[in-house]
């Protein structure tokens, strides 16, 4: 379709950052405690006396990069004292972080949150995200909070509590209770965990979100539940209506290429391999990559060019495609529906011919105005091997990237 | 003998004033499909190449006695109009619109509930009945009357699976592309189900892909009730793992949801499942010589 071009399965939706989930959650009434965001040393050291006057702390401060395990990275630290602070924030501030999400480059630290400590009693795991299998938003929780909620499901699965919210109705304050009395909360904090449960849900709602995660949701020692930490993500087609969640998302956190490819509307994802993959549909490029695999090969990207692409947007992915340096050969596969062969022929000739093509480019087309298609692409003088079904042209493609055959 | 759509099925577009709907629009009644009518709400009086236009589907349903509507309204109102085409009491309402915020369709999900309207879609190339009727975006030429009915979450892969089915002469009773949204109306179970049913299907081809449960929930369904061949294809074998819907999204589907425990759970259930992209006409074969 014209409108929008997304991946599937593996969804890649908008996330943003701790502090600002922190600062989205809370305008709908969840919990969270006194903080600041610093982007130098010294602010994070002044933060410490504007989050507690009384200068007793003490506080925590946090590394913000949109990735988990931080705490284990080396990127969190309790602090007792600004100077403790300031020298924390210093020692992180502008250096990559590694944690085992980031992958061994690690992500660079531009900001730490600072804030204000806390006396825990327990800490809980709580979620909400779509449960496909029933078309409904569902709450997950978890009397073992601040762990990985993915090994508690493994070796205790019955320790993983769920909810289903009725999107006609919203959340219920008894939905809240309920998972509290389960999660062994106890009675004076029943009716505070439904406060949060439906306040969590309202933002999940109203932001449009496609995940929300507290964990840990903290039991303080004087009865508070509280979000110490929070996480967001946001379904990219609803964004349209959301400017405010738009503002929220941090470029320096997104892959360049996948960021360029964003601004023409391509669904793109950066992978390890040396073949560089242009197709028109989630599905067929999930499969094309399964085939290059199949034949030996490893692909460099996931591209769904989309629908309706035009000339132009076609020419825009070969140019991604092709400044991957990793790039050894391209392939090209396309069953043109609404995408028209001609078209997808003339944005590759043109891209083509503007970049000087070093590499080789295996191209299969069927669909839509094929013989147009294929008739641009023979006449265009570019050395373009043509492939008759998918297999030959998976061959093909893995031949020509490690030079074993033209 | 087919199932959803056939010879006289008649076709409301909502959405004909735009570009894609008018593109294709024309090319279904070329096709043959009976495009009857089209909706585009404030355009009512007017007409595209002589169908005519309606404020509503309601007037639409009244004036033409429409029973099936194709959706291509852009995705902020397309959720409205799936209900629109519900309330006017439409049978059959596939949805190609691709993009419509998920929650949306969360409520849509819970607002057919009860009624009799079908749902196919959203995101999908839309339903078609070779030589019959086409209803949606798939290159027509490629199909061919048969025996064969082909359900699948992918467009363009539904494509790859007929063009093969025709190559080897394997022609196709009716497909339909169910849609590769988290949400959307009609399953695998619901298709499989009809083509069961349907004295003119002799088998089904079904096409998945990684993510949710849906696969699994459908090899079940074979195993206790398919009477017919079924062969299969999941997409996303060599996905990267690393871009997920973080992990309350992987606890959800208790773990599952890799193509490996589909194709395991394919497999279970006596099902074919062809090992590339590249084989899903011969395994279908395959399937059919038992």
């Amino acid at each position: 379709m014209p409108w929008k071009a997304h991946s599937r399965g593996e969804r890649s939706d908008m996330n943003i950052h701790e502090f600002q989930a922190k600062e989205v959650l809370a305008r709908y009434g969840v919990p969270t405690l006194r903080r600041a965001v610093a982007t130098t040393a010294a602010e994070a050291g002044a933060a410490t006396a504007q989050i507690d006057p009384s200068g007793a702390g003490p506080w925590v401060v946090k590394a913000q990069i949109h990735a988990g395990g931080r705490g284990k990275g080396g990127g969190v630290k309790l602090v007792k004292s600004a100077a403790e602070a300031e020298s924390f924030a210093g020692s992180i501030l502008g250096k990559p972080l590694v944690t085992h999400q980031t992958g061994p480059q690690g992500r660079i630290v531009r900001r730490v949150l600072v804030e204000q400590g806390c006396r825990i009693e327990r800490e809980l795991y709580l979620g909400l995200t779509l449960d496909r299998a029933t078309g409904v938003v569902t709450a997950i929780a978890s009397a073992e909070g601040g762990v990985e909620i993915e090994e508690v499901a493994a070796h205790s699965p019955e320790k993983i509590l769920r909810e289903a919210i009725a999107p006609e109705f919203g959340c219920q304050a008894y939905q809240g209770r309920k998972l509290a009395k389960s999660l062994g909360l106890p009675s004076a904090s029943l009716n505070k965990f439904a406060k949060f449960l439906c306040a969590l849900y309202d933002a999940y709602v109203a932001t449009d979100a496609s995940l929300v995660e507290i964990n840990p949701l903290v039991l303080t020692k004087d009865g508070d539940l509280i979000a110490l930490d929070a996480k967001m993500g946001f379904d990219d087609n609803a964004l349209f209506r959301h400017a405010d969640i738009r503002e929220l998302r941090d470029p320096e956190e997104e892959d360049p290429r996948e960021r360029q490819a964003q601004e023409f509307d391509l669904s793109y994802i950066a992978l390890d391999g040396t073949i560089g993959c242009m197709v028109n549909g989630a599905g067929l490029a999930m499969a094309t990559m399964d085939i290059i695999k199949h034949a030996g090969g490893e692909p460099a990207n996931f591209l769904d060019v989309g629908g309706g692409a035009d000339a132009k947007k076609v020419a825009a992915a070969f140019r991604i495609i092709l400044a991957d340096p990793s790039v050894k050969a391209v392939l090209i596969n396309i069953f043109g529906g609404i995408m028209r062969c001609d078209v997808l022929a003339t944005g590759v000739v043109q891209a083509a011919t503007e970049m000087k093509l070093t590499v080789p480019v295996v191209c299969r087309l069927e669909g839509t105005n094929v013989e147009i298609g294929r008739k641009i692409l023979a006449d265009s003088g570019l050395n373009i091997i043509t492939a008759a079904d998918m297999a030959d042209a998976a061959q093909k493609v893995v031949a020509a990237s490690t030079g074993s055959a033209r | 003998m087919s199932v959803l759509v056939g010879k006289g099925t008649r076709v409301v577009t909502q959405g004909i004033t735009g570009s894609t709907g008018q593109f294709h629009t024309r090319a279904c009644r070329e096709y043959g499909t009976q495009m009857v009518a089209g909706v585009t709400p404030g355009k009512g009086g007017t007409d595209f190449e002589g169908i005519p236009i309606y404020d509503s589907v309601g007037e639409a349903r009244r004036a033409t006695g429409c029973d099936a509507s194709v959706i291509y309204v852009p995705p902020a109102g397309a959720a409205d109009a799936i209900l629109e085409a519900a309330d006017a009491g439409l049978e059959l309402v596939i949805c190609i619109t691709e993009g419509i915020p998920v929650l949306d369709m969360v409520r849509v999900k819970r607002f057919l509930q009860g009624r009799k309207t079908r749902l196919i879609g959203p995101n999908c190339p839309g339903v078609i009945t070779p030589g019959e009727c086409k209803i949606g975006i798939m290159p027509g030429y490629i199909h061919t009357p048969g025996r064969i009915g082909v359900v699948s979450r992918s467009g363009t892969l539904t494509y790859e699976a007929v063009h093969q089915l025709t190559g080897l002469g394997i022609g196709q009773s009716t497909c339909i592309g169910i849609g590769g949204d988290p949400v959307n109306g009609t399953g695998f179970i619901e298709a499989l189900e009809l083509f069961n049913a349907d004295p003119g299907t002799d088998g089904v081809m079904m096409i998945g892909e990684i993510g949710g449960t849906a696969e699994e929930a459908a090899a079940d369904y074979v195993k206790r009730e398919m009477k017919k061949p079924v062969a299969a294809f999941i997409a996303g074998q060599t996905a990267p793992k690393g871009k997920r819907m973080g992990h309350a999204g992987a606890i959800i589907s208790g773990g599952k949801g890799t193509a490996a425990d589909k194709i395991a759970a394919l497999q279970a259930a006596g099902i074919r499942v062809a090992a590339t992209p590249a084989d899903l006409g011969v395994t279908m074969k395959a399937a059919l010589a038992g």
